[in-house]
């Protein structure tokens, strides 16, 4: 590995530059980003801050004055069907396309599987929309600095390490639930869910947001163990377009993105494309 | 005494909105036919629409349970006027009355009937109640969330000579837009029709058509 450019690009600050063979599973940038999450947990430092401050008293149920327009429950949602399933060779990763603040559906086409290490890392995302957009462009924002500063693609499992560490440090503050999936070249095709509170696990497929509660029954009693990618395709639809039909917070289009070696190809189903269940 | 309320303040299993145009040849209402349960779509076919008499029909949405009880309650009360024999129907405007005062009464009592209604009838009549007891008569009528999204449309439509075909593709188009953007509606919708002489169509429930959703491709990230 040449490191012939290290004097024009100065490395990320915390990242390990260590050189070494074959991929390593680093731990980027974690002294860095407690100083960003002892930052963020200042009181008195910018309005982000004073809020989350406010939503912290609040949670504690402390006497604090609020003013008439904050409404944290009003806030944009990803109330939401998200999943996503490893097979040999790669992942496919599947969202509806909801937002709502209250019962408005405030964009009916949005896009919830967001870029984190394209074409081989994305994530898809569920609870606030602000906060997980958020966490989406710090991930990526790690990601990137470590793919060039250790001059190859992140693994997935780094990727997911980050919004572990971001959503458990930032927990009393965020309302984000990820599921992180793509394909390395170090354990090909892998799924880690991140719930709000922070626990990182590694499944051969997830489900989550609103939705999943609908079909956690018909996907225990459906995955199958060696799915092709056909297979698994087949099994999101089935099984989102259940969760889209009976949970009012999500709805609108079936997006899938499939990860492999050879790069990431987006997928989009309308209504007339999924499979119908029984309507009663 | 203590008079405990005998419903809940809190609503549980919900219709969602009501739309209703008055035609110059009559006058459509129309509504999905969906029964949440929160944010879950439980009730998927049931019907929000009513006709208690020939050429009236009511629509509401809210607490269905109430809902079913106000269709109970108009259908006593065409049947104590038929018990009547005095030659006299009860007319649409009268049963508006009726129900807002039913209503009115209810909330005083801080025990309401939680639901938003409108009531159609023969004579182009066209008129909306609300779980307070507020009720009016207008040429478009929209309840819930319909009145944010669809009723300025319906409203941008209106002309004195709107068919009550061009009315059922009008409400179509509203239903399509609450279908968009309302988390609580469901493509399957019903459409009633009372003709200006009293003869009422209610239909079968049916799915939206004609749905746009080209948007998705244009609204793709990386």
């Amino acid at each position: 590995m040449s490191r012939s450019h290290e004097a024009t690009i100065p490395p990320a600050r915390g990242f390990s530059s260590s050189s070494g063979g074959g991929l390593k599973t680093s731990t980027p940038a974690s002294l860095e980003l407690l100083y960003a999450a002892a930052a963020a947990s200042d009181p008195f430092e910018g309005i982000a801050s004073a809020m989350s401050f406010t939503k912290h008293l609040l949670m504690h149920n402390c006497d604090v004055w609020t003013p008439d327009w904050y409404n944290p429950t009003q806030d944009p949602q990803l109330g939401t069907t998200i999943m996503a399933v490893e097979y040999d060779g790669g992942v496919v990763l599947a969202a509806d396309s909801r937002t709502s603040t209250g019962t408005y559906v405030a964009n009916r086409v949005s896009d919830k599987i967001t870029a984190v290490a394209p074409p081989y890392i994305y994530c898809a995302r569920s609870g606030s929309a602000a906060d997980t957009q958020m966490l989406a462009d710090t991930v990526r924002r790690y990601v990137t600095a470590l793919a060039l500063e250790t001059q190859r693609p992140a693994t997935v499992r780094t990727a997911a390490a980050l919004f572990r560490e971001l959503i458990y440090q930032n927990k009393s503050r965020l309302t984000a639930g990820v599921i992180c999936a793509g394909w390395d070249p170090l354990n090909g095709g892998q799924v880690y869910s991140i719930t709000l509170g922070g626990t990182l696990v590694r499944q051969p497929f997830s489900i989550g947001g609103s939705g999943s509660t609908y079909i956690y029954g018909y996907c225990d009693a459906s995955y199958r163990k060696g799915m092709n990618r056909e297979a698994c395709i087949a099994f999101c639809q089935q099984a989102a377009s259940l969760a889209m039909a009976r949970d009012g917070s999500s709805g609108g289009v079936l997006r899938m993105v499939c990860i492999e070696e050879s790069g990431a190809q987006r997928l989009l189903f309308t209504e007339d494309q999924l499979p119908r269940g029984w309507q009663g | 005494m203590i008079e405990t309320p005998t419903h809940t303040t809190e609503p549980i299993v919900t219709g969602s909105s009501v739309l209703g145009v008055q035609c110059v040849d009559g006058v459509v209402l129309a509504c999905d036919t969906l029964a949440s349960y929160g944010s879950l779509a439980r009730f998927q076919r049931i019907t929000r629409l009513h006709q208690p008499a020939p050429g009236v029909v009511i629509a509401g949405g809210g607490e269905y349970s109430d809902l079913q009880q106000l269709f109970r309650i108009t259908d006593n009360i065409f049947r104590q006027e038929f018990c009547q024999e005095d030659g006299y129907e009860l007319s649409p405007r009268a049963l508006h009355s009726y129900l807002a005062r039913v209503l009115y009464g209810r909330r005083s009592r801080m025990d309401p009937l939680y639901n938003s209604l409108a009531v159609a009838g023969k004579g182009r009549f066209l008129g909306c109640i609300d779980l307070y007891g507020t009720a009016f008569e207008s040429e478009a009528v929209a309840t819930g969330i319909g009145a944010l999204l669809a009723l300025p449309l319906i409203r941008k439509q209106w002309h004195a000579a709107l068919a009550m075909d061009e009315g059922v593709r009008l409400l179509e188009e509203c239903l399509r837009v609450l279908y968009y953007r309302d988390c609580r509606a469901l493509r399957s919708v019903q459409v009633a029709k009372v003709s200006d002489s009293g003869e009422v169509l209610i239909s079968e429930p049916y799915e939206l058509s004609n749905l746009q959703w080209k948007v998705a491709q244009a609204a793709e990230e990386v």
